[in-house]
């Protein structure tokens, strides 16, 4: 291999250990890493730590209670009251409102193999609290980027109003504000329950939360569930709120259509069967807000740059191979929470502090094997319950045949089911790649962070397959991880 | 699978779609074996100018002013099927030097037959209104155009089907069936295809298949980064690059260069090249050449500076020495034929290289004499 | 519980946050300080503030979180924006529209 021209690690300011994400994961990751000595810097693309799950109101401009609406609550107060010790003490450099667009690898034989990490401010204008240097290197960096709410096209989809059930929760979560009057929470999985509780607690009428799997899929692994008893308890806080609300929880049904010219107005029901065909007609719902989601996607944008092995998890998400302490194939790269698979919060703050020790320990630092071995059982257990969650809520097998012709499946490219059986089945694209290259879908502003998970099921649909690793790396596969203006390309990056 | 086909195309890009158009349309039975998806090699990895105005009088010109004619007048019926535009290109000259080595290049294009204009600073604006002010020179040239390439190889494989020809994607060539010396079908990953005509045109791994059939073909790679926008309104009207492009497309060195090329396409976006390396298939993405690119760009388009990329992508040109294609028989190798190495004009050259060739494979004298693309001319070249 | 805070949070967490408008098309909204652009629209019945380029369809807030870029906004004349991200700051002028006389406007037809 020849030697790559670099463009900046020799420069940039260095640390021990670069951290990208201030969500549950990176946040336990940079205080571990940190107090066991490193010098650490945490990158975060929002303007305070919390992540999607620890997402509150401004702390400069509080609104009441901070904690509303959320569990674990003084899991975040302790590990931010740890941050904000440390970042007093100079023992890590917190730099919000910073997307990560670029990771440039090390060269061939860098001894300690240190990854650079671009970065662009969230929005034009961005309060950074100050300049701050346009690029860092660590020299190890942990992954701790989250993910997105999982999305599946259905008519209607695209209408103001029909939001991301994540989304939704971040609008109660961040800025107390309720995104419509009378709603409806519908997808799979555990997490429609807090949306449509929060919305209920919010003042919202929620007519209903749609569930495309049953509960009874739980019964394949029992002590799963037990494993983990705090989830137990949410559970049973969540229908204690849904009967207090009398909100219906509609088992086999989904949303199959939405209607509305300027925005949703109502939304059509349909009972599926075991495998997602719709067997019957479930009536009609008006709402004002829709409310979808489908699991959660990991953002693996990150870790596909820095060319570390993926792999598919039971949930049919992409996720990065580590070890069992956070390493990556790649040396110097650890990935803990979402990106290593859906699992929740608790299992994000375990992985997270796991990674944070073992970059200590791979730098030489003492780390407490015990601490070691009890994260490991922690994040263990974690893993089980995750399993037998994503096995009572797979996405339904047969959903593509809800779709129409018309049906919007990229939101960005406006491409329509119809134009991607057209690529197809007329100009013969073979995979999800071709279908993108020759119709669009995924080729707008998000870069198919929205619609790549479906055009990968739909790829493996057509030929009667199970979806497989190929069919979702084309995605994650980003050579920028975020857009980044011509003008700072063009520009060799600011240290200060 | 024990096919029989009258010619066996091997690779599914611009060369082998256009190669299947052309040969079915003389009513012979095409067999098409691509190892990955349609146009999934390098033409999913350029921009889709059709362009006479980067070249310099010669034999490649002679082939790109044949290949306009044949999109212009042969394809006309299906030129709305892959967003052919004829938008024209504009080179442009920032210094003193570089406005009267653009008169003297636009003289010499003129004389070998191109159409091209001579555009004075204060008029150049009048084309792209929102190019930088700092200009000394322009100049026009109406025949350039723009496809999208992959729409293009897609559609032309699509034709070929509709009269009959057959495609194997996800399906490698291992080896070449021989009939005493001469070449008479593939070996297959899925068994073996006979055929009178073996067309390579397996672009920048067509050395590879030479070497099946114990010839050299000496195609090598040279890697080049396109930067991708956001979607904007229209903002770049023509094909816009600047002088030194041309020089560069000529140059054989190894190390980075970039020219600034812009285009607007359909979809919004505007596409910024580019870059040629040799650096084999490194497929790391080069954040040097990216900064490059970005920074001439910036000086064409200043009011282009807080505009967003979004992607940036990167293929490898199938290059050859003396910057021409290979196309033809290959007489070392009977019935071996070539469509490849086209370099960063493989989609302009697609459809005359391949209308030729049919030619040549049909008996009949091609209308554009192929000698100096001939396979064996790097032989002449080594021995002498 | 009460954190070490790194900037200047009130102690008292009952303080109430300041309150201000901001312009959307030249019509004044209300906005409390911390709340994102997006947020302050939808309190104020605001669904959609662009449309597609293609179907011209309506968009707005659709995944929450600066992924979707369903949100986009011009914000002080800065057009593409993530209303969702972007906090509400007092005097913001935001616009459904994207600076149209600005560099951008369409030329003539210049096909030969
Ligand atoms: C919108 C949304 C709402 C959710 N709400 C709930 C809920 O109410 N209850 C619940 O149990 N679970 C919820 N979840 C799931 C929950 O977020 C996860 O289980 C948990 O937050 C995972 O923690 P994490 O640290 O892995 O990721 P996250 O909390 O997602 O944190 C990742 C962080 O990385 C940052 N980041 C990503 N990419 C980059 C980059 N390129 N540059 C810089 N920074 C980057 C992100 O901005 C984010 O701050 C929600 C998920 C989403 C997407
Ligand atoms: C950045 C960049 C910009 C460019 N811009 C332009 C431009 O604006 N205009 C222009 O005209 N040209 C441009 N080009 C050049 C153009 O892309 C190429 O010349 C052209 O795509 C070559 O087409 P092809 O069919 O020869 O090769 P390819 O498209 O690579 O097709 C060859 C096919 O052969 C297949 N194959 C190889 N080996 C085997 C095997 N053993 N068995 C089966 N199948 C096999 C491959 O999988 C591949 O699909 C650009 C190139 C780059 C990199
Ligand atoms: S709502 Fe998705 S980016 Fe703002």
């Amino acid at each position: 291999m020849t030697e790559r021209p670099r463009d900046t690690a020799s420069t940039s300011p260095r640390y021990d250990v670069a951290v990208v994400g201030a969500g549950p994961a990176g946040l336990a990751a940079a205080v571990a890493a940190a107090e066991a000595g490193r010098r650490v810097v945490l990158v975060d693309a929002g303007g305070q730590p919390g992540g999607q799950y620890w997402r509150h109101p401004d702390e400069t401009a509080p609104r009441g209670d901070e904690s509303l609406g959320h569990h674990d609550w003084s899991t975040f107060t302790a590990l931010r009251s740890r941050l904000h010790g440390l970042v007093r003490r100079r023992r890590i450099t917190h730099l919000p409102w910073r997307q990560v667009w670029f990771v440039e690898r090390p060269s061939v034989g860098d001894e300690p193999p240190a990854h650079t990490l671009h970065l662009t401010t969230s929005y034009a204008g961005a309060d950074t609290g100050g300049e701050g240097p346009d690029a860092v290197t660590g020299d190890a960096v942990i992954l701790c980027p989250g993910g997105y709410d999982r999305q599946l096209p259905i008519p209607g989809w695209d209408l103001p109003g029909v939001m991301a059930a994540g989304g939704v929760q971040a609008l109660l979560k961040g800025h107390r504000t309720v995104a419509g009057r009378r709603a409806i929470v519908a997808g799979t999985g555990p997490f429609l329950l807090p949306v449509a509780t929060g919305l209920a607690q919010a003042g919202a009428d929620v007519v209903a939360v749609c569930e495309a799997g049953s509960i009874t899929g739980w019964s394949r692994d029992p002590l799963a569930a037990a494993a983990v008893p705090g989830k137990a308890r949410e559970a049973l806080e969540y229908a204690t709120e849904l009967i207090r609300h009398r909100i219906p929880y509609r088992q086999r049904t989904a949303i199959t259509a939405i209607r509305g010219t300027e925005a949703v107005r109502s939304v059509e029901l349909s009972r599926l069967d075991r495998e997602g065909r719709i067997r019957e007609d479930a009536g009609t719902a008006d709402v004002d807000l829709v409310a979808l989601g489908w699991g959660f996607t990991p953002s693996l944008e990150l870790v596909s740059a820095t060319g570390a092995a993926t792999r598919k998890d039971i949930d049919d998400s992409l996720v990065a191979v580590v070890d069992d302490e956070q390493r990556a194939t790649v040396p110097g790269v650890y990935v803990a929470g979402e990106a290593t698979g859906v699992g929740g919060a608790m299992l994000a703050v375990a992985e997270g502090e796991l990674a944070g020790l073992m970059t200590a320990r791979d730098q030489r630092a003492p780390v407490s094997q015990g601490n070691v071995r009890t994260l490991q059982k922690r994040i263990t257990r974690h893993r089980r319950f995750a399993a037998a969650m994503h096995a009572a809520h797979p996405v339904p097998r047969h959903w593509h045949e809800w779709l129409s012709p018309e049906t919007t499946v990229c939101r960005c490219e406006e491409v329509s089911y119809r134009q991607v059986c057209g690529a197809r089945d007329e100009l013969g694209a073979g995979d999800a790649r071709t279908v993108k290259l020759m119709a669009r879908p995924g080729m707008g502003w998000c870069q198919g962070r929205v619609c790549g998970f479906a055009s990968a099921k739909l790829a493996a649909a057509t030929e009667g397959r199970a979806l497989t690793a190929d069919d979702l790396r084309p995605t994650a596969k980003q050579p920028f991880t975020a857009p980044v203006s011509l003008e700072q390309l063009a520009e060799s990056p600011r240290y200060e | 699978m024990a096919h029989t086909a009258d010619v066996v195309i091997i690779g599914a890009g611009a060369l082998g779609a256009a190669c299947a158009y052309f040969a079915t349309e003389q009513g012979l039975r095409v067999h098409i074996v691509e190892r990955g998806e349609i146009a999934g090699g390098t033409t999913s990895a350029c921009e889709g100018n059709l362009l006479v105005s980067d070249k310099e009088a010669g034999h490649e010109l002679d082939l790109a002013l044949y290949s306009n004619q044949v999109w212009r007048r042969d394809l006309a019926p299906y030129n709305h099927l892959w967003e052919f535009e004829n938008k024209g290109g504009l080179i442009v000259a920032a210094t003193e030097s570089g406005a009267r080595n653009l008169a003297e290049l636009a003289g010499r294009q003129r004389e070998a037959g191109i159409d091209v204009t001579d555009v004075a600073a204060d008029e150049v604006h009048a084309y792209e209104p929102h190019l930088t002010e700092d200009l000394t020179a322009a100049a026009h040239y109406p025949q350039d155009c723009q496809v999208q390439p992959m729409l293009m190889a897609a559609q032309l494989i699509r034709i070929a089907r509709e009269r009959g020809a057959r495609i194997w994607t996800r399906t490698e060539v291992t080896d070449l069936h021989r009939d005493g010396d001469a070449v008479a079908g593939v070996v297959t990953s899925r068994g073996t295809i006979h055929a009178d005509h073996v067309i390579n045109a397996a672009g920048t791994w067509a050395g590879d298949i030479a070497r099946l059939a114990g010839v050299s073909v000496p195609i090598l790679p040279r890697r080049g980064f396109v930067l991708i926008t956001e979607p904007l309104p229209r903002t770049v009207f023509h094909k816009v690059y600047s002088g030194d492009y041309v020089a560069s497309t000529t140059s054989s060195d190894e190390g980075l260069q970039t020219s600034t090329v812009i285009e607007g396409t359909r979809a919004g976006t505007i596409l910024i090249g580019s870059s040629r390396e040799r650096v084999g298939f490194d497929s790391t993405v080069s954040l040097p050449a990216l900064r490059q690119i970005a920074a001439k760009a910036l000086t064409l388009y200043p009011v282009l500076a807080k505009t967003k990329i979004m992607r940036n992508y990167h293929g490898f040109r199938p290059y050859c020495a003396d910057h021409l294609p290979v196309i033809g028989h290959d007489p070392r190798a009977p019935g071996l034929w070539h469509a490849s190495g086209h370099e960063g004009a493989g989609i302009g050259l697609s459809v005359g290289s391949a209308k030729l060739l049919v030619q040549q494979l049909t008996g009949r004298e091609p209308d554009l004499d192929l000698t100096p693309f001939a396979p064996e001319r790097f032989d002449l070249v080594e021995a002498s | 519980m009460s954190p070490a805070h790194q900037h200047d949070v009130p102690d008292d967490a009952t303080a109430e946050p300041e309150r201000f408008e901001v312009a959307f098309d030249g019509r004044p909204l209300p906005a409390t300080a911390g709340q994102s652009v997006g947020s302050v629209l939808t309190d104020a019945g605001i669904r959609s503030w662009r449309t597609t380029r293609t179907g011209h369809r309506p968009r707005g807030l659709f995944c929450g979180i600066g992924v979707c870029y369903d949100c986009l906004i011009t914000v002080d004349g800065e057009p593409n924006q993530r209303a969702c991200l972007v906090p509400a700051r007092p005097g913001m002028t935001l616009s459904s529209t994207v600076p149209g006389n600005g560099p951008f406007e369409t030329a003539g037809d210049t096909d030969d």
